[in-house]
C-alpha cells in the first residue's frame, strides 16, 4: 500500500503542475465546445472525472491479464461503456444540460486524456493509485474548463451559473456583452493566455527549443 | 507475460470484457429508459405550456398539460381535423413524418420560402381549454431556417385565428448573443397582439430591419446584428401562414367552422 503522501502527489500533480490541458495540451476539442457556460463546464467536469477514474481503476485491475496485442481495444471498450453509462444518466437526471452537451458527452470516448491515462498510467500502476490518478486528471481538465467557462459566461453573458451579475443591454440593463466569448473560438484565446501565464510563472514547463 | 499473449487468453479477456461491459451498458440503458422518455415528453409539454398562458402554480407540468391542453391532428392540405384516437395523436411525431415520402410532400423552391425542404401532410396542433371549457388559444408548431439552423417555435393564436397570443422559440442554433436572441423572452413578447393576416388575407407578420413602426399591427422589432435570422423568422411566418402551411386551417378557425 502506497503511503498517503504519495497518493496526494498523484492527485495534485495533474491538477497543478502537470495539467492535461495546460501542459500536455490534450482534450482541447471538448474544452472549446462546452465552456460557454459554467453549468455545462461543471457537468462535463464531473462526467470526465467519473469516466477517467473508473476506467483507470478497472483497467488497472485487469492490467496483468490484458494481452498487449489487443490492449487498446480492451481499454476503448471499457471507456466507451462508462461513457454510455454517463450519457444515459445525464439524459435521465439533467435533461436540459444533456441537450446542451449533446455529442460532447459521447466524445469523451475519444478524449485523449482518458485514453492517455489508461495507456500511460493504469497499465503499469496498482488500482488505487490509478483511480486517484484518474480523479486528479479529471480535476485538472475540469479546473481549466471551469476557469474558461467562468470567463466566457461572465463577459459573454453577464452571468455566472446562469445567475445574472451584470444586466445585459438586451434585457434593459447596462452591460453590452462580448459576443465573441460565446463562440467556441474564444476558448482558444483564453486557453492560450492561461498556458502563457502558467509557463511564465513556472518556466520548467516550457518545452526546450528544438 | 508470454502466456498473456496466447490466443486462448486473448479470447478469454476480450470475451470477458465485452460481456461485462455489455451488461453494464444494457442495465443503464434499460433501467433509465422510462425516466428519459418522461424527460423528453415533459420538455415538449413545458414549451407548449409556456405559450398557453396557463400558470403552473406549483403543479407538475404533466398534470397541467393533461388538464388544459387538447392536442389534435390537422390535415394541412384541407385544413380539416384528422380522425384519430388519443393514442395516435400522442404518438404522432411531426418531425419524423416530415422525413417520410408517404406522409409528407417535397416543397418546390417557390413554395419553400422558409427553407424546410419537406413538410408533413399532417400537423399536430394544441387547443388550450379555459376554465369554462371554451378554447382560449390554439398553439401551432412552426419552424424555418435562420442563418445557421432550423429554428423551432410554438405560436399561440387567439380563437379569432388572427391575433398572436404568445410565441416561444424553443430549439435553435443561431449565433449566441445575436441571432440567438430569438430565444429571448423580451423579444418574443413583442409579438403579442400582432395580427397574422392583412386585410386581403395574406400573411403579414414582418420582422423589421431595426425598429418596427409603433403603429403597425404586423411589424415586430428586428434583432440588431441579425438580419438573416430576422428574415428567417419573417419567412417562417410567410410559409406557415400560407395555404401550404396553416393558412387553410386558420381560415376555418376565422370562419368559426371548427369550434
Amino acid at each position: 500500500m502506497a503511503n498517503a503522501k504519495e497518493m496526494k502527489q498523484v492527485l495534485s500533480n495533474p491538477v497543478v503542475s502537470n495539467n492535461p490541458i495546460a501542459l500536455q495540451v490534450l482534450g482541447i476539442c471538448s474544452a472549446l465546445a462546452v465552456t460557454s457556460s459554467l453549468q455545462t463546464a461543471l457537468v462535463m467536469t464531473l462526467a470526465v472525472v467519473f469516466v477517467c477514474s473508473l476506467s483507470n481503476l478497472s483497467i488497472s485491475l485487469i492490467r496483468n491479464h490484458i494481452p498487449s496485442s489487443v490492449r487498446i481495444i480492451v481499454q476503448m471498450a471499457i471507456i466507451a461503456s462508462l461513457v454510455i453509462v454517463v450519457d444515459q444518466i445525464l439524459k435521465a437526471v439533467v435533461y436540459d444540460i444533456s441537450k446542451e452537451l449533446s455529442v460532447f458527452v459521447g466524445l469523451i470516448i475519444t478524449n485523449c486524456i482518458v485514453m492517455g491515462r489508461a495507456e500511460a498510467f493504469a497499465m503499469k500502476e496498482p488500482p488505487l493509485k490509478s483511480f486517484i490518478d484518474g480523479i486528479g486528471n479529471g480535476l485538472g481538465y475540469g479546473l481549466i474548463l471551469m476557469v474558461v467557462g467562468a470567463i466566457r459566461e461572465f463577459f459573454g453573458a453577464g452571468s455566472l451559473f446562469g445567475i445574472e451579475i451584470m444586466p445585459l443591454v438586451n434585457n434593459g440593463g447596462w452591460y453590452q456583452p462580448n459576443g465573441l466569448l460565446l463562440l467556441p473560438a474564444s476558448a482558444f484565446f483564453i486557453i492560450g493566455l492561461i498556458i502563457w501565464v502558467i509557463r511564465t510563472y513556472d518556466p520548467a514547463q516550457v518545452e526546450p527549443k528544438e | 507475460m508470454a502466456s498473456n499473449d496466447s490466443l486462448g487468453n486473448t479470447l478469454k479477456v476480450v470475451l470477458g470484457v465485452s460481456l461485462v461491459c455489455s451488461i453494464i451498458v444494457s442495465v443503464a440503458a434499460v433501467g433509465l429508459r422510462d425516466i428519459q422518455q418522461r424527460n423528453i415528453v415533459e420538455d415538449v409539454q413545458r414549451n407548449i405550456l409556456a405559450v398557453s398562458g396557463v400558470e403552473l402554480d406549483g403543479r407538475s407540468v404533466g398534470d397541467v398539460y393533461e388538464e388544459v391542453i387538447e392536442p389534435r391532428l390537422v390535415d394541412l392540405n384541407t385544413g380539416e381535423f384528422v380522425d384519430a384516437s388519443a393514442e395516435e395523436i400522442a404518438d404522432f411525431d411531426q418531425r419524423a413524418a416530415a422525413k417520410e415520402p408517404e406522409t409528407s410532400i417535397r416543397l418546390t423552391s417557390e413554395q419553400d420560402v422558409a427553407g424546410i425542404v419537406r413538410r408533413a401532410n399532417v400537423a399536430k396542433v394544441y387547443f388550450v381549454r379555459g376554465e369554462s371549457g371554451d378554447f382560449e388559444r390554439v398553439i401551432l408548431p412552426i419552424h424555418g431556417y435562420g442563418l445557421w439552423s432550423t429554428m423551432y417555435a410554438f405560436l399561440a393564436v387567439q380563437p379569432d385565428g388572427q391575433t398572436i397570443d404568445a410565441i416561444v422559440y424553443y430549439d435553435q442554433g443561431e449565433t449566441p448573443g445575436l441571432g440567438g436572441e430569438v430565444a429571448n423572452p423580451l423579444w418574443q413578447a413583442k409579438f403579442v397582439g400582432k395580427q397574422l393576416f392583412d386585410e386581403q388575407g395574406s400573411p403579414a407578420i414582418t420582422v423589421a430591419k431595426g425598429s418596427a413602426d409603433p403603429n403597425s399591427i404586423h411589424e415586430v422589432d428586428g434583432l440588431s446584428g441579425s438580419t438573416l435570422t430576422s428574415n428567417g423568422v419573417t419567412n417562417t411566418f410567410d410559409f406557415w401562414l400560407s395555404d401550404n402551411g396553416f393558412g387553410k386551417f386558420l381560415g376555418r378557425i376565422q370562419d368559426g367552422g371548427l369550434i
